[in-house]
């Protein structure tokens, strides 16, 4: 067989069932958005603008993202620093820390119910340290910004893991020769951090805020189980065009909306992390 | 001023001892050569007196201040890496820069500082390139470039011409030793290559498995090497070496020649001679001749000594072919004796 098929042979079935099952919904969704019985309109955009809970899950699913995710980054890099020093029992480590990664995100939610509901964990404990007399409501519609810190303590839990693993591995790759240059020349623990650490883990913190960005914006079932309804998000709004209000047009409408934002973080973190042309090693 | 004084340091990894009780002074603006084989220690003890390594015991001085508990950036070093570690996401210039940033010199005084060690290193076009855009010879020039732009009392340097090719090397090789020789710093240069050591060092230490096995200049170095080890691991070829018996009154029986050697000896010595310190004429070593290599402006001889062997760099007019048998004359001066059980040199009372 010719050598220089031989690759895109290989990768045949792999695109095949990414354009089979992504590429083709995609573009369905993206002519249903766009069109009813007599062609192109821009009817559903203006339905689903329109609709009393869009603008406030679209500004929850952007506030919540631009909470949760500096607030990962911050820690990942802490967790990072430490495990990416450690010599033994580093892989060990990583592990617990990776926990809550195998767990899906409805599950998550539910654990974090267990303890923030009326009868849960901390409304017993409160009880039982007698601070309160009897058990009290922190998820209710009165209380909106308990139910959204208890989103971000879960997103937190959750899905810190991922970006701490993909910026160990980043940090595993910087040469210990520019540690030890950047030491003799004068910089301490800190001043390595920014000037070798930070800079050169560019591709990695590229990657892993991409990654953590468009998560964040998807977020949905840890959502719907600390707050229900209380708390609109857009992936939220997509289930309920679909499958309360019936309407798959809204639906595609607000998925192309979760799309266009995505995309818009993905350009934004490319350009504000690039590398220079010839700084790469 | 910044004599470097290592006293009494050791330091093992686990179960390995890498260096073994390590005693060594360096004068100020002394050029010193660590020399030998990898694996001897050079770079631990390079790595020790730079404070990127601990000492297990042992102490370490700089210009007369104690710095073995001091980090590298308070022991007024500045280095030059095997890798050059210049940073790739900075410029030349920043990478010059770097540690006067670190230092908080103002924006003029960097400035004037960079441009002139960049002049110095004939890199003043490249400052705002990346190292990605530099040749290895380029990112050397940088590396060095930034070491002398911190104007610091001690220069280490870690192999710093290991990665370049034979010709580059060369010419770094003396643009390093002129520019050093301006800067007025107390200089410790690692490396494995004895040509380098000998042409750069005011004074060579040969280090085998952790120790200093002499430390001198480098033509004492050459012609009285310390120990066996010596003799065998500088010059190329290296120095031959024969087993003798005493006949007593300081004689010596060399492959059936008898030679003088030291009068206080034990029965058995080591016989050494140095390739070219041999002619050919009646009445010396029989060597049968089995490799003969012109090199130009001499002939390298391999032959058979006393059923070892034995290397001569001859005249290249001579007309030598393998098979035939030479009569090499050791010159008397020339001769060394090293003791077999301990491996030293044993000198010749005068």
């Amino acid at each position: 067989m010719n050598n220089k098929s031989l690759p895109y042979l290989l990768l045949l079935p792999a695109t095949l069932f990414l354009a089979v099952f992504f590429v083709y919904p995609f573009a369905q969704i993206a002519v249903q958005a766009f069109t009813a019985e007599q062609g192109f309109t821009l009817q559903h955009f203006d339905k689903m603008a329109t609709n009393w809970k869009f603008w406030p899950s679209f500004w929850n699913t952007i506030i919540l993202a631009a909470i949760v995710v500096p607030l990962q980054l911050v820690m990942a890099l802490a967790m990072a620093s430490i495990v990416a020093k450690l010599k033994t029992g580093r892989n060990s480590i990583l592990y617990v820390f990776t926990i809550p990664l195998g767990l899906s995100d409805l599950a998550a939610g539910i654990i974090w119910l267990a303890i923030f509901e009326q009868s849960g964990f901390l409304s017993s404990m409160l009880v039982g340290l007698g601070v309160v007399d009897r058990p009290v409501l922190f998820l209710g519609y009165q209380n909106l910004w308990v139910i959204f810190i208890a989103v971000i303590l879960a997103e937190l839990w959750r899905a810190t893991a991922i970006v701490m693993v993909i910026l160990v591995s980043g940090m595993g790759l910087i040469p210990k020769e520019y540690y030890e240059a950047a030491e003799v020349f004068g910089a301490g623990p800190w001043k390595r951090f920014l000037k070798v650490t930070l800079p050169m883990l560019r591709p990695s913190l590229q990657t892993a805020l991409i990654l953590r960005t468009i998560a964040a914006f998807e977020v949905f079932a840890v959502v719907v189980a600390l707050g229900g309804t209380s708390l609109p998000v857009l992936v939220g709004q997509t289930y309920d065009w679909q499958f309360n209000l019936r309407d798959s047009g809204g639906a595609a409408a607000t998925a192309l909306v979760i799309l266009a934002i995505s995309i818009a973080a993905t350009l934004v973190f490319l350009r504000l992390l690039r590398t220079p042309r010839g700084a790469t090693p | 001023m910044a004599e470097i004084v290592v006293k009494n340091v050791a330091k093992s990894f686990g179960a390995f001892q890498a260096l073994h009780s390590i005693d060594l002074t360096i004068a100020d603006q002394e050029f010193m050569v660590l020399l030998g084989a990898s694996g001897c220690g050079k770079t631990t003890l390079l790595r020790i007196i730079a404070g990127l390594e601990s000492p297990s015991q042992g102490e370490v001085w700089i210009g007369g201040r104690r710095v073995d508990q001091l980090p590298p950036r308070q022991r007024g070093i500045s280095m030059v890496f095997q890798n050059y570690a210049v940073f790739p996401h900075l410029t030349v210039f920043e990478n010059i820069a770097f540690g006067l940033r670190m230092k908080k010199l103002p924006q003029a005084e960097v400035r004037d500082r960079v441009e002139r060690t960049a002049e110095l290193m004939h890199i003043e076009q490249l400052l705002q390139r990346y190292s990605g855009q530099l040749s290895g010879g380029q990112r050397q020039r940088v590396a060095v470039a930034r070491a002398l732009a911190m104007e610091p009392d001690v220069i280490l340097m870690d192999e710093p011409l290991s990665n370049l090719d034979a010709l580059l090397r060369l010419e770094m090789r003396a643009e390093l030793k002129g520019v050093l020789a301006g800067s007025k710093t107390t200089t410790i240069y690692v490396t494995h290559d004895q040509v380098e050591a000998m042409s750069l060092a005011d004074r060579i230490s040969v280090m085998n498995g952790g120790r200093i096995v002499q430390a001198a200049s480098p033509v004492e170095v050459y012609r009285n090497p310390a120990a066996r080890f010596v003799g065998s691991f500088i010059g190329n070829p290296p120095m031959n070496f024969i087993a003798a018996t005493s006949d007593g009154d300081g004689r010596y029986r060399v492959a059936g020649l008898d030679l003088d050697g030291p009068a206080a000896a034990g029965p058995r010595l080591e016989f050494a001679i140095r390739p070219e310190d041999m002619t050919v004429a009646p009445g010396g070593l029989r060597a049968a001749v089995r490799v003969v290599e012109p090199l130009g402006a001499h002939t390298l001889v391999t032959c058979e000594v006393d059923g070892a062997v034995f290397r001569a760099v001859l005249d290249s007019d001579l007309r030598i072919a393998p098979g035939d048998e030479l009569s090499l004359v050791p010159k008397p001066d020339r001769i060394r004796w090293f003791d077999p059980e301990t491996s030293s040199a044993v000198p010749v009372a005068s």
